[in-house]
């Protein structure tokens, strides 16, 4: 979840000043915003699609200040995310 | 007679609860606690939602208080016309609740807030059960406490706000001017507190309970607090309600 494009985000502002201040002189932007990981049981994809969208439009998300994105991965499917050791 | 008769609702993380059960007796109310998880209100007058941090404000600030069993009940109370006043956490589940508009986000500074403010009364027939007491344009000194007050709508909402007469309460200085720097938060046109169309819920960011007696700094939260006496005794059907 993240604040809706437009709405200022002083967070996402002092980490790009903390970036650029480092040497990270291409940071145009930061935005901050809230992940989470939750494991639950669904028969297939389109389902576990659909209950997400669920959770986010009853609990997740405020629409009032907030989009949410999400990404459904099967236990089963090997990660593709880099991470630091 | 007896003064109103208040609820003060109380989340697990709820602080200010005993503050508004403290100062009842200065300001006449008959008032008590009522745990978040009851489905019922006992026979009130009016609704308080005090401040604090109910459930951790995890996730967002009131996003998971205003799924307790009793909101349901609250939801039924300012549906009926009942006053309900929310302050802090209380504004921010009420909005949550989408029984007002727009939501609080982080404060523009990133920092907690706790300080003597001071704020411009507008519009106070707008909200009379909250507001009869104080003069339109008044300036009152209250505390504020808190982290995420930075009052925010679309466009479109602050304009029906505005042009309604809705917004009640704003960030100003001690002669009652409305200039940025006065804004201790970052809220949208300086917004400190609004109500709803009907006009018996107040949410606003200030602590009025915590400025009840002049020893502990100021008095000008008996505007508010006040207000709802006088309220009652001008409601036919709250009087006999409270027979």
């Amino acid at each position: 979840m993240q604040l809706r494009p437009g709405i200022a985000d002083p967070e996402g502002l002092t980490i790009a000043s903390g970036l650029r201040a480092l040497g990270f002189a291409t940071v145009t932007e930061v935005r901050s915003g809230k992940l989470l990981r939750i494991s639950f049981e669904a028969g297939e994809v389109d389902q576990a699609r659909a209950l997400i969208e669920a959770m986010c439009r009853r609990l997740l998300a405020n629409p009032v200040m907030e989009i949410a994105t999400w990404e459904v991965r099967a236990d089963d499917e090997p990660s593709e995310e880099a991470r630091l050791a | 007679m007896s003064g109103p008769r208040v609820a003060v609702i109380v989340f697990p993380g709820t602080w200010s609860d005993r503050d508004f059960l403290d100062i009842a007796p200065v300001v006449g109310w008959d008032a008590g606690p009522v745990w978040h998880t009851e489905r019922d209100l006992p026979a009130v007058d009016a609704v308080v939602l005090p401040g604090g941090f109910a459930h951790g404000d995890y996730l967002r600030t009131g996003a998971i208080a205003r799924f307790s069993p009793i909101m349901a009940a609250v939801e039924t109370f300012v549906a009926s016309g009942g006053p309900v006043l929310g302050s802090c956490n209380g504004f921010q589940i009420l909005c949550e609740a989408g029984m007002l508009p727009g939501a609080l986000l982080r404060n523009d500074h990133l920092e907690f807030r706790c300080d003597w403010q001071w704020l411009r009364v507008e519009s106070p027939a707008s909200c009379p059960a909250w507001l009869g007491e104080a003069a339109d344009g008044q300036p009152i000194r209250l505390p504020i406490s808190h982290g995420e007050g930075r009052f925010y709508a679309d466009n479109a909402t602050l304009m029906e706000l505005e042009a309604t007469g809705r917004v009640v309460l704003r960030y100003a200085e001690a002669d009652g001017r409305v200039t940025p720097d006065a804004n201790p938060n970052g809220s949208l046109r300086g917004i400190a507190g609004i109500t709803n169309a009907r006009g018996n819920v107040l949410g606003l960011m200030p602590h009025p309970e915590r400025a009840a007696e002049a020893e502990v700094g100021g008095s000008d939260g008996l505007a508010i607090l006040r207000s709802l006496a006088a309220w009652l005794d001008e409601q036919p059907v709250a009087a006999e309600r409270r027979l």
